[in-house]
């Protein structure tokens, strides 16, 4: 079976899935983020070139392509998570809901509350499992205990991990295992209430089964959500995403409905890549 | 032989066997072993010295009396007046030193931990790089200014031209001339280089994850500080309050200075006291005649003096211990 034969296997798999899941038709599609000719640049060097897409609400979009290729770069400029690098500087624009989220007015704090994020490696606080997830709306000023309860009870609900931690929500989140402090942080960020949420390869450093529960979940997720993810997985990207973005050489080469762009894709880079005569 | 290293220029000699034999690179290392390690039993030694000093002229001493041996240890640690010098009725209750030790240490530490640590959280969030190039090099002159000048300090400066203003002139208390809060003060400046820059390291140590995860929970630059890096760096944080307060309650000429040399169970402030370093500067320099009770009441505080520091240090070590979370 060549790789292009076993993406579309991987894409028929998906879509026996996504008949019972989704029940909204494309065409009702809302534009959530508009990126228009975003340059990005720490110190000196560009790392992103003119960069422009959009990101549909509810959906999931993938962005792949080797290291290096700027994806985890254009991933954090959605949350602004590249303002506390120093020396990073950008030209262009990005819209959430039609509103520059690097215009001066905009509060950075407000926009990372709608904006949240999951990284690469779970990064749960020393704290224990039900502080965790209560930080963020402890920071937005929830201080009633009874609300907390039901915000973290909900939240880790989403995150499917509830089940495995309401007996000892007192232990500290680094009790867990790797694949539950990384549910554990995306129940942190459902927590705050965002309506995007960016993923940083948030499987990359899990096993197979943790990695097949947190795709579930991301697919859940998207009933809800809109989500941006990063993976150097290709075959992840097939199995969750709905639109993937090809980046390279902080270029985007393209970008298209999943499965055009792993059975057709238009540029010939993308298909070198996919077909992984390199990256 | 190969032809590596026939044919390459740079190929060295092979030691052609693998006996030891007498040598002069052999019997070099072992020079530098024996001298290291008497380096390193120096240290020890002298330890090992002051211990035994401490021990036979407070505690039990074969043949002599030591202080212990004509003092009962109830009085010592009850009793509440130190007069040692008295002639007929010397007292030897250590709780007035004890008192002016803790009174003194702990207004420093009331002064200098928040400060310190405020300075540390602020080098390490907050300040840009320039500014660290800047700040970090006059703590550590700070640091390095004698005590005594600190002690000098406060009795000209911050006693005269500070405390009585404020004080005395303008709210009417009675601020002796020399008094615990001006050597609170001066030993508040004096521990927050330690308190700062041992902090600093442990806050630095905080991975960069930790601190975007808490970005990107939308939270402000201060929320990141205080809720997330401080608690992830507590246990180097809690190590460096109790070496300060260890050193707080260590120090010794700038409390002389300060603080005076009156034995005074008080909790005023503006009232002067005796330290326990204190009074040992004070019959150290004495014309105390070697042998005497009061001679001999020096080694029961220094020993006094070594536990709680030891104390203080080996609670450090455990706090170090106890609540430092591992990260990868």
């Amino acid at each position: 079976m060549t790789l292009m034969q076993s993406f579309s296997e991987l894409m028929h798999q998906r879509q026996q899935r996504e008949t019972v899941n989704r029940s909204r038709p494309v065409e009702t599609e809302v534009t959530k983020l508009d990126v228009r000719n975003l340059n990005f640049f720490y110190g000196d060097k560009q790392a992103l070139f003119d960069v422009s897409m959009r990101v549909a609400e509810r959906s999931v979009t993938a962005f792949i392509g080797p290291s290096g290729c700027g994806k985890s770069t254009f991933l954090r400029t959605l949350n602004r998570m590249n303002d506390i690098i120093e020396g990073t500087g950008h030209n262009g624009r990005v819209l959430l809901e039609g509103q520059d989220i690097y215009a001066r007015d905009v509060d950075v704090v407000a926009l990372r509350k709608r904006v949240g994020m999951v990284f690469q490696k779970s990064t749960p606080f020393p704290k224990s499992i039900f502080e965790n997830v209560a930080y963020g709306p402890r920071v937005a000023g929830q201080n009633q205990y009874k609300a907390l309860v039901e915000i973290v009870e909900q939240s880790l609900k989403r995150a499917a991990l509830w089940d495995e931690v309401k007996d000892r929500m007192n232990d500290s989140a680094l009790a867990l295992s790797g694949g539950q402090q990384q549910r554990l942080c995306i129940a942190r960020a459902l927590a705050t209430n965002p309506d995007v949420l960016l993923m940083d390869e948030p499987a990359s450093a899990l096993d197979p089964a943790s990695t097949a529960r947190i795709e579930d979940l991301i697919f859940e997720l998207k009933q809800n959500y809109t989500i941006v993810i990063v993976t150097h997985n290709m075959q992840q990207a097939a199995r969750i995403s709905d639109r993937t973005a090809f980046f390279f050489q902080g270029y985007l080469i393209e970008v298209d409905a999943t499965q055009k762009l792993f059975t057709t894709p238009t540029k010939k880079q993308t298909e070198d890549y996919i077909t992984g005569r390199f990256g | 032989m190969s032809v590596a290293q026939a044919t390459s220029p740079l190929s060295i000699k092979r030691p052609s066997s693998l006996t030891r034999r007498v040598s002069w690179t052999r019997a070099r290392e072992q020079i530098i072993r024996a001298v290291l390690f008497l380096c390193g039993a120096l240290s020890l030694l002298t330890t090992a010295g002051i211990i035994i000093v401490l021990f036979t002229e407070a505690i039990y001493s074969f043949g002599g009396t030591a202080f212990f041996q004509s003092v009962s240890i109830t009085d010592f640690l009850f009793d509440t007046v130190w007069a040692p010098q008295h002639p007929d009725h010397p007292r030897f209750g250590i709780l007035p030193l004890l008192c002016g030790t803790f009174v003194i240490a702990g207004l420093g530490g009331l002064i200098g931990l928040p400060i310190g640590l405020a300075s540390a959280i602020y080098l390490s969030e907050y300040a840009k790089p320039k500014m660290r190039r800047i700040v970090k090099p006059v703590l550590e002159i700070l640091a390095g200014i004698p005590t005594v000048v600190y002690g000098y300090f406060a009795l000209v400066f911050v006693t005269p031209y500070v405390l009585r203003p404020i004080f005395q002139t303008w709210l009417g208390f009675n601020v002796d001339i020399f008094n615990a809060l001006s050597a609170g003060i001066v030993v508040g400046v004096m521990i927050i280089p330690t308190v700062c820059s041992l902090s600093e390291d442990a806050l630095r140590a905080v991975p960069r994850g930790l601190r975007e995860a808490g970005y990107a929970l939308g939270s402000t630059k201060f929320d990141v500080s205080l809720k997330v890096v401080v608690p992830a760096a507590l246990s180097g944080i809690l190590a460096s309050f109790l070496l300060a307060m260890a050193r707080a309650i260590g120090e010794t000429m700038a409390v002389t200075i300060a603080a005076g040399q009156q034995p005074r169970l008080t909790l005023n402030p503006f009232r002067g006291m005796e330290t326990m370093t204190a009074y040992i500067v004070n019959i150290s320099l004495g014309d105390t005649e070697a042998g005497s009770m009061e001679y001999k009441s020096l080694y029961a505080v220094a020993l006094s003096l070594f536990v709680i520091t030891l104390l203080m240090n080996v609670l450090a070590q455990w706090v170090l211990k106890r609540f430092r979370e591992v990260y990868e």
